[in-house]
């Protein structure tokens, strides 16, 4: 399967699809779970676990967390216990290599004195470990693995733990919902909350758009998928599974850009540094780590909210199904001052899933335009992208601040950034976050990630018909549409 | 007040749909029509092939920039009721 970069993926999608399928055969989803595991793990081999059976009950359990309703405020990501393989917690670890060497240099560099040799071989006590790693560079074979699991090593917030019996487990109060865990598990144990089930019903119970409309809103991130179409067929494909009509979200970060340079202009000499606001997980991560920080975050909503306001401005009664890279924007929509803006978000994973159900073939289909947006509303897609949209902004409405950047390409990397920032040592003031490295065509749900995207991007943005997010918002009322964040943090400190 | 909406939707937009709420907001303006008629942004009045789409009086007209002045002169101007 070329369509998919790892198997991990595939099986998502299998499941997405199948479900996507039974739903709309009108069948009861709760009485065919098992029905659904046959049909996925056929037998009579098991591909990766030690038996069918347990394959078929973990696509159970992935059946089970795509079509139960999730509760307010539960998280998005979830860990599937019964794929959890319990990989190694010990990060160094002396393998068969080590001959049991005179110089056990080893030993000798340990600064908790945790190694010794005990029957001519190398031994490491987990208990006193403190995963320095300077074994691991000393040994002249090369006999100390260094294995840290992908779980932790993925997760920037630190979010993953580790229980008793070896199973990662997601700690809620320091998960920013980025995905990249998803991403990176190799035995795909840990998910997001597929929403198709939920995007199918919105749609069969429009009766055709006439009840209500029902937008797609469509991140900029789409350049780099589904790479075997056009973009046009691409929206045309979305068009058929039943949407009304499909906009650019990157209109919404023109709309953005203009707001947040005003409010840079407005705020800066008072609060010195400021942050973007596009990234849900970046401004998550803040919020949890660094309350005492939140006023130094923008507090313009994110292009996801600014269309969807947007639209409803001028369709009041619609429903909004925004389509993206991200699992965070599954918990944005949610946030207490940004409800009923958008009612549900997919990824692109469980768009192509719906679109190989319904049978539609994107490299058959008629092309749609989609043009709403600048080169700098699509350009928020990538890492870099923002100060780019917003510096233009500055400059084509004559503000003419002095914007001095600091981009963080990744959760590690806001990390490091949020830190020297804490202690009053930022080198610039305007930061730019963006929990997935690359930006938005990194997400964790994205189909693709390869470099090449970067320039996809680029590419795409230059086909746009306006040139600056000036122009590509000038007939919109902008006054009139609400564009503040009110976080939750500030508005508890001010009563 | 009579709505006038023009659509904005993609196809549209390519083909000048800004211009025409421009032009129209402009011609309503000088002809002192503002307490008459406001002009509306839409996304999409579904007939993408007859692009830029107007609708006034629950009809559908198709409209380009240049044509903006004589659907202001024919549709708008003189029937302000």
């Amino acid at each position: 399967m070329s369509k998919f970069e790892s198997n991990v993926q595939y099986i998502k999608y299998l499941v997405n699809r199948e479900i996507a399928k039974r739903f709309l055969a009108n069948e009861n989803l709760n009485e065919v779970i098992e029905d659904i595991a046959e049909t996925i793990i056929p037998g009579p081999k098991p591909i990766t676990r030690c038996c069918i059976y347990k394959e078929r009950h973990i696509i159970g359990d992935r059946v089970k967390i795509a079509i139960e309703p999730i509760k307010e405020g539960e998280n998005v990501i979830k860990i599937i216990r019964s794929a959890c393989d319990e990989c190694p917690v010990d990060r160094f670890v002396v393998t068969e290599a080590c001959r049991g060497c005179l110089a056990h240099k080893c030993h000798e560099v340990c600064p908790k004195n945790a190694i010794t040799i005990v029957n001519h071989r190398a031994y490491i006590n987990q208990e006193l470990c403190i995963e320095c790693g300077r074994c691991h560079d000393v040994c002249p074979f090369g006999a100390i693995s260094d294995v840290l699991r992908p779980c932790l090593c993925s997760c920037g917030a630190k979010a993953i733990v580790i229980d008793e019996d070896k199973k990662a487990y997601i700690d809620d109060e320091k998960c920013t919902h980025c995905g990249a865990c998803v991403y990176n598990c190799p035995f795909g144990a840990i998910v997001d909350k597929s929403y198709v089930v939920e995007m199918l019903d919105l749609i069969k119970k429009s009766e055709n758009n006439s009840k209500y409309k029902v937008y797609a809103i469509v991140a900029p991130a789409i350049s780099s998928q589904f790479t075997e179409a056009k973009i046009e067929q691409v929206i045309n494909g979305i068009e058929k599974i039943g949407f009304f009509h499909v906009v650019e979200v990157a209109l919404g970060a023109d709309i953005v850009s203009c707001h947040e340079a005003k409010e840079f202009a407005e705020t800066i000499e008072e609060r010195k540094w400021m942050t973007t606001s596009c990234c849900p997980a970046f401004v998550k991560y803040i919020e949890k780590n660094y309350p005492e920080l939140m006023d130094h975050v923008s507090s313009t909503v994110s292009p996801m909210i600014a269309i969807a306001r947007t639209i409803r401005s001028l369709e009041p009664n619609c429903k909004i199904v925004f389509i993206g890279p991200c699992t965070a924007k599954k918990m944005e929509i949610n946030e207490e001052d940004l409800k009923g803006d958008v009612d549900l978000v997919i990824t692109f994973e469980e768009l192509r899933a719906v679109f190989d159900a319904m049978e539609i073939d994107l490299t058959k289909c008629e092309e749609t335009s989609l043009d709403n947006a600048s080169y700098y509303g699509r350009l928020f897609a990538r890492s870099g992208g923002v100060i780019e949209a917003v510096k233009q902004a500055n400059k084509n409405l004559g503000i003419n601040a002095d914007i001095q950047p600091v981009k963080c390409n990744g959760l590690d990397e806001v990390v490091k950034t949020l830190k020297i920032a804490s202690f009053g040592r930022l080198n610039g003031n305007l930061i730019e976050g963006m929990a997935c490295k690359c930006g938005c065509i990194g997400g964790a749900a994205s189909i693709s990630h390869g470099p090449k995207d970067m320039s996809e991007v680029d590419k795409y943005g230059k086909l746009s018909k306006e040139e600056n997010s000036v122009q590509a918002t000038r007939i919109f009322d902008l006054d009139k549409i609400d564009l503040e964040r009110k976080y939750k943090v500030l508005q508890n400190k001010d009563n | 007040m009579t709505d006038i909406q023009v659509c904005i939707g993609s196809v549209c937009h390519l083909k000048g749909s800004y211009d025409i709420i421009n032009k129209l907001n402009k011609l309503i303006e000088e002809n002192g029509l503002s307490d008459k008629y406001k002009v509306k942004a839409t996304f999409c009045l579904g007939n993408c092939v007859g692009a830029v789409c107007v609708k006034l009086r629950e009809e559908i007209y198709s409209v380009l920039p240049e044509t903006t002045e004589q659907f202001f002169n024919e549709n708008v101007k003189g029937s302000a009721e």
